[in-house]
């Protein structure tokens, strides 16, 4: 009888592992894009902007499939053209953990929105803001901000060697039998 | 009452073979590829069903039979012992020619589907998106390569050659009526050839697993007679046709100053995004979505409204539009003919 009950506790316990991440694909915050407050000057060196906490900046940042959502439209909308992927180029780096225009997602959103004026152009109406929250967040766990439990993973072609499946045969080096 | 059950079953069995014919079905072969395929499967199926009830009698056979009492069991009879040593021998070589015999039969049937593609006349490059279809016609004569999306239109009675690969997910294409499944692999090219004996439309569908949309991963192969397909791919070489009303010039320029420029390409606009669906001839395509929709002016406004809750999930986000936005918007794509 004992094991028995043990057994049922322990199943019952396993269920837990069937609990999956909600997928929220249209989030639509109480905050639309029209509603955030319009920056007053287009020049804020160094610190933070005051802005109000969206409840997505909170939301997005731990949640593994709006992450990866932004990860795929950093590539979409060539982010990498200017950053790479991340590690910085004709634009600043984005996985260090020096900050222009400040670390919060609240600023990532605003730079991405309005853009900034050495060059950051603004995709205010070219992005819907549900997507500009998800590449705020991406952005801040390039730099080992996000939970690993959530961060999206390197790119296959960003390894150092092609994934195993891919490796040539190490028997046969390449070549076919 | 037993009776009328197996009238009922009998029925039910007869009415579900309907599902086997129609516009997307191995057992309903439109072309070369599918017909060899399909005679292979009846093949083994017979052959494998006769076998299966030679050895249902044999088994019954001795049940079924009073055996006949031996004066001395223990006495040797070395003529039955030598008989039923025939008999088994005799099965155990059947079953091995039966065996190689299959095995001949399918190499052969595969090299009849790998002569299909001897002398394809057309090319076109396939590529798998989670969950769309991105379709490249190939040419030499690089102002006539063309990209469309989710149909393939193909000249009838002519062998077609598919290169099939993806960006994103493993995904699987799969026109049950004209040819087997083969999968499009990311950073992998592989070779499809297909061939439609007459004209008409047959339904595909990815065929593996490719997350949350995977079952609204449809495809159409529109196989046309020569110069018709000929006309259909001078058509789709044109830019899109510019708005005829108000409503639909205001369109086009909303759709130029909102998000969709990031993702979609409209020929002969500003508009170049290559992540997404051309939408140069949306209007001339019959679906929506891969399949999801037919193609209307209510289902494209149901559309870009929500294209989460048609296709939850789908690469395609919900942008803000007001009412009058989404009929402009509506009003242009509609005449992208
Ligand atoms: C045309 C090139 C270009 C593109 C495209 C571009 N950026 Fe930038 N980005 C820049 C430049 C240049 C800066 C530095 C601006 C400054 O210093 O005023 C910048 C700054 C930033 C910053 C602020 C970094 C900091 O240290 O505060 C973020 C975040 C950012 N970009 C994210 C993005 C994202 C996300 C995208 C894609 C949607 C993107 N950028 C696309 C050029 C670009
Ligand atoms: C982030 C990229 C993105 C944006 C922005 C976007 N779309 Fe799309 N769109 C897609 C994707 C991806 C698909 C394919 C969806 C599928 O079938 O799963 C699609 C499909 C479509 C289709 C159906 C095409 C077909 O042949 O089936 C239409 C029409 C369309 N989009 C119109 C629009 C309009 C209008 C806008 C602007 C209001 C827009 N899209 C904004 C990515 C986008
Ligand atoms: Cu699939």
């Amino acid at each position: 009888m004992k094991p028995a009950v043990a057994m049922l506790l322990l199943a019952g316990l396993a269920l837990a592992a069937c609990q999956r991440e909600e997928r929220d694909t249209r989030p639509q915050s109480a905050l639309g894009s029209g509603e955030q407050p319009t920056p007053v000057t287009a020049l804020e060196p160094g610190g933070q902007r005051p802005s109000p906490t969206d409840n997505k900046a909170a939301s997005f940042e731990a949640n593994a499939f709006h992450l990866s959502e932004g990860k795929r439209l950093f590539g979409w909308f060539n982010c990498s053209g200017c950053h790479a992927n991340g590690g910085g180029g004709m634009g600043p780096a984005l996985m260090d953990e020096k900050w222009i225009y400040g670390s919060s997602m609240e600023s990532i959103h605003a730079t991405i929105r309005d853009g900034r004026p050495n060059g950051m152009p603004s995709f205010r109406d070219k992005i819907p803001d549900d997507q500009i929250w998800e590449l705020a967040a991406f952005v801040r766990s390039l730099s080992g901000n996000a939970p690993s439990s959530a961060a999206p993973s390197r790119n296959d072609d960003m390894m150092a060697h092609p994934s195993e499946n891919r490796m040539p045969d190490a028997a046969t080096l390449g070549k076919s039998p | 009452m037993k009776r009328l059950a197996s009238i009922a079953f009998a029925t039910a069995i007869a009415l579900s073979l309907q599902g086997c014919s129609g516009w997307q079905s191995a057992l309903d072969p439109k072309g070369p590829a599918a017909s060899e395929l399909a005679w292979l499967i009846w093949f083994f199926t017979g052959l494998c069903a006769v076998v299966w009830v030679l050895v249902m009698v044999a088994l019954a056979m001795p049940l079924m039979m009073r055996s006949r009492q031996r004066a001395e069991p223990l006495v040797l009879d070395a003529g039955a012992d030598n008989r039923k040593l025939r008999v088994v021998m005799t099965a155990v070589g059947l079953t091995a020619v039966i065996l190689v015999g299959l095995t001949l039969v399918s190499f052969f049937a595969n090299r009849t589907l790998a002569a299909i593609g001897s002398d394809v006349a057309l090319t076109i490059r396939v590529t798998g998106h989670q969950w769309w279809w991105e379709v490249r016609y190939e040419d030499a004569t690089p102002s006539r390569i063309l990209t469309t999306a989710n149909e393939i239109h193909i000249p009838a009675g002519e062998p077609v050659r598919l290169l099939l690969t993806s960006t994103d997910v493993i995904h699987s294409f799969w026109v049950p009526s004209l040819s087997g499944k083969l999968d499009l692999i990311p950073g992998h090219m592989n070779v499809l050839d297909i061939k439609a004996d007459k004209p008409g439309v047959y339904r595909g569908q990815c065929a593996e697993f490719c997350g949350a949309q995977h079952a609204n991963m449809g495809t159409f192969v529109i196989a046309e007679p020569r110069a018709k397909f000929d006309a259909w791919w001078n058509d789709q070489l044109q830019p899109a046709a510019a708005p005829m009303s108000d409503e639909a010039k205001a369109g086009e320029n909303l759709f130029l100053k909102r998000p969709c420029v990031m993702c979609h390409k409209i020929g002969g606009t500003p508009a170049g995004g290559t992540v997404a669906p051309d939408l140069t001839h949306v209007a001339s395509r019959q679906t929506l979505a891969a399949g999801t929709l037919t193609m209307s002016r209510g289902n494209l406004a149901a559309w870009i409204a929500d294209p989460q809750g048609v296709k939850p999930g789908s690469h395609m986000p919900v942008v803000d539009l007001s009412g009058d936005e989404l009929n402009a918007i509506v009003a242009y794509l509609e005449g992208l003919k």
